[in-house]
Formats: C-alpha cells, sequence, structure tokens
C-alpha cells in the first residue's frame, strides 16, 4: 500500500497541533509532558516522511537522536514533578511562581 | 689619568654607601669624617688629574667605562670627558665641598637627622661630578637630575616646617620646567647631529642650521634659568634659603647653580652658531643680574640677601657667556664659589651665635663677639662688590670689559649692577657688624659667641681664597692664566682682545668707582636705621611681586580648572557617565523583569506565538 506522503505530514500537523494546543490549555505537569512527547513525535514523523521522499538516511538518523534526548528529558521531567508533586501534592504549574520576576 | 678620574669620580659615591650601610651604628664624629675625608681625598685626585691635564699636549682625555645605552642608532657610553673645563669644574667643586663637609660636621653637630645630612651631601657631589665629568648630555642630565633632587631633599630638610617642605617643591618644580628644556635641546641635537657625545656635536657644530641652532640655545637657556635662577625661573633659589646654611652656600651658590652656566659653556660651539640665541643669553643674564640686586636692597633676611646676590652674580656669568666670554664666565664662577661659599659660611656663622636669628634688623655690633666670622665676611663683602685686589674685582671685572666690547648699553646695565652690589653687601655688612646691638631686644638673649675650629677652618682658608683667587686669571697675564688654559675648549678668540689695555685701565676704574658709589651709599643711609628703611620698597621686598604674578597668572587659573574638574567634570561628566550606565540597565532591567511571571504556560504561548511569527515570515519570503 502506497500512501503518499502529505497524508503523513497532515498526520503530523495535526499531532503536533494538538500537543501545543494541549500545552496552551492544560494545567496539569504531566499531561503538559504527554502534550510535549506528542508534539516531538510530530516532527519525527515529518523526519521520517521526508527522509523516505527523498531517500536520505540523515531525516532518520536525526529521530533518534530526538528518541534519546526526549527520554533522557522525561526522565529528569518527571522526577522534578514527582519531586514536586510530594511537596505541595499538586502538580499544576500555575502554582509554581517562585521564580517570578 | 683614567684611575685617577675615575676614582675621584667615585669616592663621594662610596663615602655615600659607606654611611648609607654603617651609618645607624656610627658615632656623629665617624660620620662627618667619613664623609668630610671622602670629598677631601676626591679633591686631592682632582689636583692631580689637573697637573696631569697640564703636562698633556692633547688636554681633551675621553675615559670609557661601560657601555650604557645601544639602542638602533643611539650609543651612549658611561664615559668621563676630562678637560681643561671639567677639571676646572671639579677642581673647585670638590675643593669647596671639602670645606663645607667640614663646616657642616660643626653647624649640624647635636642634629637628628645628622647621617640623613652627610648621605644627601656626598650624594650631591657625586652627582654635580657626574654632570661636570659625562662626556655626553644624558650622563650629563643624571648629574643634573641628581643634583636636583639632592638639593630638593636638602632644602627640605627641616620637613617638619611647612615652609621647609614647600620650598623643596617649589625648587623642584621650577626646575622640572628648566629641565623640559635640556630634554628639548637633546631631542634637536640628537636629530640634526645623530649623536650626544659632546665632542661628537662639536665635530658637527659647524654644519647645524641657524634655526636648528638658536632653538637648540633656547632650549638650553631654559635648561639653564631653571637650574641656575635666571628669569624667568629664579623665584625658586631664595625659598630655597630654608635649606641648613651650608647647603645654601654649597649647592645653592658655589656649585649645583652655576651647572646652568656649566652647560652653556660646554656647549660653546653650538652657540657660537647661534649669533641670535647669544643675544637673547646676555638679555637674560644682564637683565637677571639688574632685577636680583634691586631685590637684595630691600630683604630682611641675611640669606634671602645672599641669595639674591647669587642670582645675581650667576646673571653676570650668564652675560658674559651671551657675549660669548667664556673662560670670563668660568672665572667668575670660581671667584664667585670662592666669596659666595665664604659669605654665606659667615652668615651662617652669624646665625648659630644667635641661635638661629636670621633678621638683619635683629643683629649689629656683632664685630666684637665674633673675631674670625668678622673679617671673613669682610672679605666676601669687599671680594663681592670688586674692590682690589680681591678676587672679585679681576673676575667682574674681566666679565665687564667683554662686555663693554660686544654691547654697550648691557655694560651699563652691568655697571649699575655692580653699584647695586656694593650698596646692598655693604647695607649687610653695616647691620650685621655696625650699630647698636639690636640683638639684646629679644628676651633671654645670651652672649653671641664664635663658632668651633671645624667652622671657622674653613672660613679662613676661603678667605685667603676670596683674597688672592684673582690670580688665577691675572689680565695681564693671558697666556698662563685660566683663560689661556680654557680657550682651547671653546675654539674661540675671547672678545678681550679687542679692548686695548688703557681701555682695560679706565674699564676698572670705573668698576672700582661704582663699587665706591654703592659703598659709600650704603654706609651714608644705614647709619641710622630709621633713615635705611626709607630706602626700602615693599615692591623689592616683595620681589617685583613676581610670585604673585606667577600665582595670578598660572597658579590661579589652574587652581580654578582644578576647582572646575573637581566639582564639575568629575562628579557630573565622568561620574554621570558611569552612573548613567547603570541607571539606563537598572531601568530597563525593572521593566523587562514584569514579562517573568512565574506562569509557564504563558512562556509556552510567546514561544509557539514567536514561532508561528518566523513561519509567516519564512512562507511570505519564499513567496
Amino acid at each position: 500500500m502506497n500512501v503518499p506522503a502529505a497524508w503523513y505530514l497532515v498526520v503530523a500537523t495535526l499531532l503536533f497541533g494538538i500537543g501545543a494546543f494541549g500545552l496552551l490549555t492544560r494545567r496539569s505537569a504531566l499531561i503538559m509532558f504527554m502534550c510535549l512527547e506528542l508534539m516531538l513525535n510530530a516532527v519525527n514523523l515529518t523526519f521520517v516522511t521526508f527522509s523516505r521522499t527523498m531517500s536520505d538516511i540523515a531525516g532518520q538518523a536525526s529521530v533518534f537522536f530526538v528518541m534519546v534526548v526526549a527520554a533522557a528529558e522525561v526522565t529528569v521531567g518527571l522526577g522534578i514533578v514527582v519531586a514536586v508533586f510530594r511537596r505541595r501534592s499538586s502538580t499544576s504549574v500555575d502554582d509554581l511562581t517562585e521564580l517570578k520576576g | 689619568m683614567a684611575q685617577t678620574a675615575t676614582l675621584l669620580l667615585l669616592l663621594p659615591l662610596v663615602g655615600y654607601l659607606l654611611v648609607l650601610m654603617m651609618g645607624p651604628v656610627l658615632k656623629e664624629k665617624v660620620i662627618g669624617a667619613i664623609a668630610t675625608g671622602v670629598v677631601a681625598v676626591s679633591f686631592i685626585l682632582a689636583v692631580i688629574t689637573f697637573f696631569m691635564v697640564l703636562h698633556r699636549s692633547n688636554r681633551e682625555v675621553t675615559i670609557h667605562l661601560f657601555n650604557w645605552i645601544s639602542v638602533g642608532s643611539l650609543h651612549v657610553p658611561a664615559a668621563l670627558l676630562v678637560d681643561p673645563l671639567s677639571i676646572t669644574m671639579c677642581l673647585f667643586v670638590t675643593g669647596i665641598s671639602a670645606l663645607i663637609h667640614l663646616y657642616s660636621v660643626g653647624y649640624m653637630h647635636g642634629e637628628k637627622d645628622f647621617r640623613k645630612f652627610f648621605l644627601y651631601l656626598n650624594l650631591f657631589v657625586f652627582s654635580m661630578l657626574v654632570l661636570v665629568l659625562a662626556n655626553n648630555l644624558l650622563m650629563t642630565f643624571v648629574g643634573w637630575e641628581g643634583v636636583g633632587v639632592c638639593s630638593y631633599w636638602l632644602v627640605s630638610y627641616y620637613f617638619t616646617r611647612d615652609k621647609a617642605a614647600s620650598a623643596g617643591k617649589k625648587a623642584f618644580l621650577y626646575n622640572r620646567v628648566g629641565d623640559f628644556g635640556l630634554l628639548i635641546a637633546m631631542f634637536l641635537l640628537f636629530h640634526h647631529t645623530h649623536t650626544l657625545n659632546y665632542v661628537g656635536i662639536f665635530h658637527v657644530a659647524g654644519t647645524l642650521s641657524p634655526t636648528v641652532a638658536t632653538l637648540t640655545v633656547l632650549a638650553l637657556l631654559l635648561a639653564a634659568t631653571g637650574k641656575s635662577a635666571q628669569i624667568p625661573l629664579f623665584n625658586w633659589l631664595p625659598d630655597a634659603m630654608e635649606g641648613p646654611t651650608p647647603v645654601s652656600a654649597l649647592i645653592h651658590a658655589a656649585t649645583m647653580v652655576t651647572a646652568g652656566v656649566y652647560l652653556l659653556v660646554r656647549m660653546s660651539p653650538v652657540l657660537t652658531m647661534s649669533p641670535d640665541g647669544r643675544a637673547t643669553i646676555a638679555i637674560i643674564g644682564g637683565l637677571t643680574a639688574f632685577v636680583a640686586a634691586t631685590i637684595a636692597t630691600s630683604q630682611q633676611d641675611i640669606k634671602k640677601v645672599l641669595a639674591f646676590s647669587t642670582v645675581s652674580q650667576i646673571g653676570y656669568m650668564v652675560l658674559a657667556v651671551g657675549v660669548g666670554a667664556y673662560s670670563a664666565a668660568i672665572f667668575l664662577m670660581v671667584a664667585h664659589a670662592f666669596y659666595k661659599a665664604l659669605l654665606f659660611l659667615s652668615a651662617g656663622s652669624v646665625i648659630h651665635s644667635l641661635d638661629g636669628e636670621q633678621d638683619l634688623k635683629k643683629m649689629g655690633g656683632l664685630a666684637k663677639y665674633l673675631p674670625i666670622t668678622f673679617p671673613a665676611l669682610m672679605v666676601g663683602w669687599l671680594a663681592i662688590i670688586g674692590i682690589p685686589p680681591f678676587s672679585g674685582f679681576f673676575a667682574k671685572g674681566d666679565v665687564l670689559t667683554n662686555v663693554f666690547a660686544h654691547n654697550k648699553f648691557l655694560w651699563a646695565l652691568g655697571v649699575v649692577t655692580a653699584i647695586l652690589t656694593a650698596y646692598y653687601m655693604t647695607r649687610l655688612y653695616v647691620l650685621t657688624f655696625r650699630g647698636t646691638e639690636r640683638f639684646r631686644e629679644e628676651k633671654d638673649r645670651h652672649d653671641p659667641h664664635e663658632s668651633p675650629w671645624v667652622m671657622t677652618l674653613p672660613l679662613v682658608v676661603l678667605s685667603v681664597l676670596a683674597i688672592v683667587g684673582g690670580i688665577i686669571d691675572l689680565p695681564w697675564a693671558h697666556v698662563s692664566s685660566l683663560a689661556g688654559f680654557l680657550n682651547p675648549v671653546f675654539g674661540y678668540v675671547p672678545a678681550v682682545a679687542a679692548a686695548s689695555t688703557t681701555e682695560q685701565w679706565v674699564l676698572a676704574a670705573v668698576d672700582v668707582v661704582a663699587a665706591l658709589i654703592g659703598l659709600a651709599a650704603a654706609f651714608t643711609i644705614w647709619r641710622d636705621l630709621t633713615v635705611g628703611e626709607r630706602f626700602e620698597s615693599k615692591f623689592l621686598e616683595n620681589v617685583w611681586y613676581w610670585d604673585d604674578a606667577y600665582d595670578a597668572t598660572i597658579g590661579r587659573p589652574l587652581t580654578e580648572v582644578a576647582v572646575f574638574s573637581d566639582t564639575i567634570v568629575e562628579p557630573k561628566v565622568i561620574d554621570g557617565a558611569v552612573t548613567g550606565v547603570g541607571v539606563v540597565i537598572r531601568n530597563s532591567a525593572e521593566g523587562l523583569r514584569k514579562i517573568q511571571s512565574g506562569f509557564v504556560r504563558q512562556y509556552a504561548l510567546a514561544m509557539v506565538m514567536g514561532f508561528a511569527v518566523i513561519i509567516v515570515y519564512l512562507v511570505a519570503r519564499v513567496h
């Protein structure tokens, strides 16, 4: 089955939009994380799509890097989220304003 | 000869180092003996070197010590030039220094900083010998600065007194102005002759263009006016009398202040190239001689009278240099060193006997209390006013005869100055030794006492020299005289040859008459103190308001500028710029920190919006 590249890109755009919308509207740090992952993977999808259409392996290589960095980021981020939750029994990012100017 | 000349130069330095390093454990007497001893040996070596020079056919010996500076085309060795001029200078510098060192042992007895005094004095003699013996301008400059700094230290010797401290500063600053002239002269000469060695410069001096020669001579003149206290830089010398009296005698009368004249005489081949420059020198010298003599007539302090008299006498020397009578200038310099050192030391002895009293109006009638100082000061007095056969008569006569052959107006000015000289010196003599014993008006004043032998011995020796000093250059013994000895150095025919024997006799008679007029006037006027005081003027006592003029034209405007800088430039402009930068950054930070709201989603929105703007921009650019 040969799906046109445009379809993949549409899916990627939809995923990115959902992620961005969630990131902007939700307060829970955990949900925002998930939205962030959604956006990252949307970008990964475009990378892979273009890698295939242009027959350039560099795009797929980039995806690996993004996945590795995302994994590391999630590890650290979740650690912070857990630490914050232990302190204040809430993960609402709107309450975390101690560092405001 | 190389060894004796080098040793004669280094001995005072050795004395300085000895006293410097072993001084704290030595007794006053030992310090005095070391300091005086090295200078005395130095003098003996100078005499030996003199006879060595005398018996040579080539009387111009360069002694190379070591290479000092070698950069590009500039090669300056540390080397000595021993020739008739420098050895003449060495002789009287070391001789008089030795006598004054001996005198100082008595004068400074019991002073807290006895060691410090002799340290500086030895260092001074060393610097002066460097100045005189150097074979290049740069080394002379080192000596020039050395004597300057020693003078500064010794003027401010009693530095706890405000007046002494500021007098030292004044001397230093006036000399700085003169040093600027010497530096400019060196730059000019090096630029045009590519050497700083005297002999090298002399060989090519004839090729200098008149403009360059005149500029160089004027720069040298500026240097000389600073060091030798001539118009317009003479004001520092009277203030320098704040130093101990032996210092006034050695540095500010006999040796250092004549360094400017020495420099001009040394550079005579360059001076010869510039008639305009020499005319300026002659005018400056003549004017200084006259102005300083008028000021000396109204001074109250015995040392200030002598200080202005020194300025006036050096004016004569500069005048002689200006008319090309170099040997006459040196002759007067040597004779002046004898009688002015004698006068200062006698004055010091007088001051010593009155426990530090320097006001002429509080002396009087001292003749019977000071059996040695009295005749000594009398000899100095007769010598300086030019009564034959004292040395001053021959020396001043030599100068005036040369000036007469050159310029009648300057000669007339010189004769008027001679009358004034006789007047103020006689006034000093009368106020000190004649009349009533005014010092008794002070409370608790015991009888004046004669000074110890270490102080009176130099007085006796200098008295003899001041009397017979004239024999070194009698007008009728031209070949075997000082002039005959010195003239090969100048390569110049002295102007005195133009004056016939009859003329010389007439001029000598005029000099004597001038001296007698001044002497008689002073005796008549100062018989009665109240009459005499009518002949004093505030204008002259305040040095023609010369200091005030400098204060008004230079001092106060500069103070205004300084105050302006302090109150406007510094706080408003400089501080304003610095704090201005800080204020701008702080204010912008105050505004910008509001953006840091602490709401993560707001940041995210900003990023998304920014990203959207970039996308729109990129898309718009593509199309």
